[in-house]
């Protein structure tokens, strides 16, 4: 099962990860070269972690997971990742 | 305007239970004292993290219902879901006393505060109102004039949370309106809307598109979609419009 959701939701790894605020961070998809906030994403849950995808393009632009202990990132889908120090 | 700037890696923190309200039969506002607290921001949520005897965690975003004058006070509204992991122990078992784990505030998104402007439209399915609630208590708090409609889905009368406080909200601020629907069932003599929200019921409470509202919707996913795209359809800036979903796994 999964469940679509909001970029939001995989606001608190993110910022487990990267030291801000992480869901105004803006991402460039590699897909079409859209610039969205990560909040406004879709997130798809699953028990092993999270994926998140372009509301435009749906090309997977991030995939995360906490497991045993260590944090898997895959970023195959952000052609820039900008994140303002004001958070 | 108070403006934090980094904020740092998320860490776990424990809180301790100072009080807990039912508000509806299926929801319950649970308060923590945070001493670690950084202070949060109308809209954003915690995570919180279960641990069972044999180290199995699970995690759930919960949204804080609470606005940051409260603070270090936070507290949570909590929908258990019967076949939930977390949501049967926080409504059911979780006592004053008690100690939980969590990590926030989270989020920057979602989030309204006095910059932010309006006119703001919040449209709430459900649990969804929580989030929503911190902006208008937060706004309130403020003593803010930013005209403000939220329309508020709920099953029944009796499975509207915080129903008395908005009302009261509603009464004393004439910049505020608040409208209801009933779903499943209405009392008698119900003069609101008794039906899902749809783009008609949208075109009628919502702020012209011409006059560029701000929006946030919070519900499950199906209603927002329904309310995201309706609202596009009557005209309003899709850029302006943010939603948060939850699903089953979110347990919001």
């Amino acid at each position: 099962m999964e469940y679509k959701l909001d970029g939001n939701a995989a606001a608190g790894i993110l910022q487990a990860i990267f030291p801000f605020e992480m869901t105004m961070a803006q991402i460039t998809c590699t897909g079409c070269g859209t610039t969205m906030a990560m909040g406004a994403t879709a997130a798809y849950m699953h028990g092993m972690g999270t994926v998140l995808r372009c509301p435009i393009s749906d090309t997977v632009l991030i995939r995360v997971a906490h497991i045993r202990g260590r944090y898997f990132l895959d970023m195959r889908g952000v052609r820039v990742l900008q994140i303002s120090e004001e958070g | 305007m108070e403006r934090r700037t980094l904020l740092g890696r998320l860490t776990w923190q424990l809180g301790e239970v100072v009080a807990t309200r039912p508000e509806t039969p299926r929801t319950k506002s649970i308060t923590l004292a945070l001493p670690n607290w950084m202070g949060h921001r109308a809209g954003q949520h915690v995570d919180v993290r279960l641990t069972a005897e044999d180290g199995y965690q699970a995690e759930r975003s919960y949204s804080i219902a609470s606005p940051p004058e409260e603070q270090p006070r936070v507290t949570l509204t909590v929908e258990r879901l019967d076949d939930g992991e977390v949501s049967p122990y926080l409504t059911d078992e979780l006592r004053v006393g008690d100690r939980l784990e969590l990590r926030g505030p989270i989020g920057g998104y979602f989030v309204w505060e006095m910059p932010v402007g309006g006119p703001l439209l919040l449209v709430a399915g459900g649990s969804g109102i929580v989030p929503l609630m911190a902006m208008l208590r937060h706004r309130a708090a403020i003593g803010s004039t930013v005209p403000t409609r939220l329309l508020y889905s709920s099953r029944s009368l009796e499975d509207i949370i915080y129903h008395e406080e908005l009302r009261r909200l509603d009464e004393a601020n004439l910049m505020l309106e608040v409208v209801h629907t009933l779903t499943r069932a209405q009392p008698d003599g119900w003069t609101g809307y008794a039906r899902r929200i749809d783009a008609d019921m949208l075109r009628e409470v919502a702020w012209p598109a011409d006059q560029h509202p701000l929006v946030f919707i919070c519900g499950p996913t199906p209603f927002v979609e329904t309310a995201a795209a309706s609202l596009v359809t009557l005209g309003c800036e899709p850029a302006h419009i943010k939603t948060e979903r939850f699903g089953p796994t979110g347990e919001r």
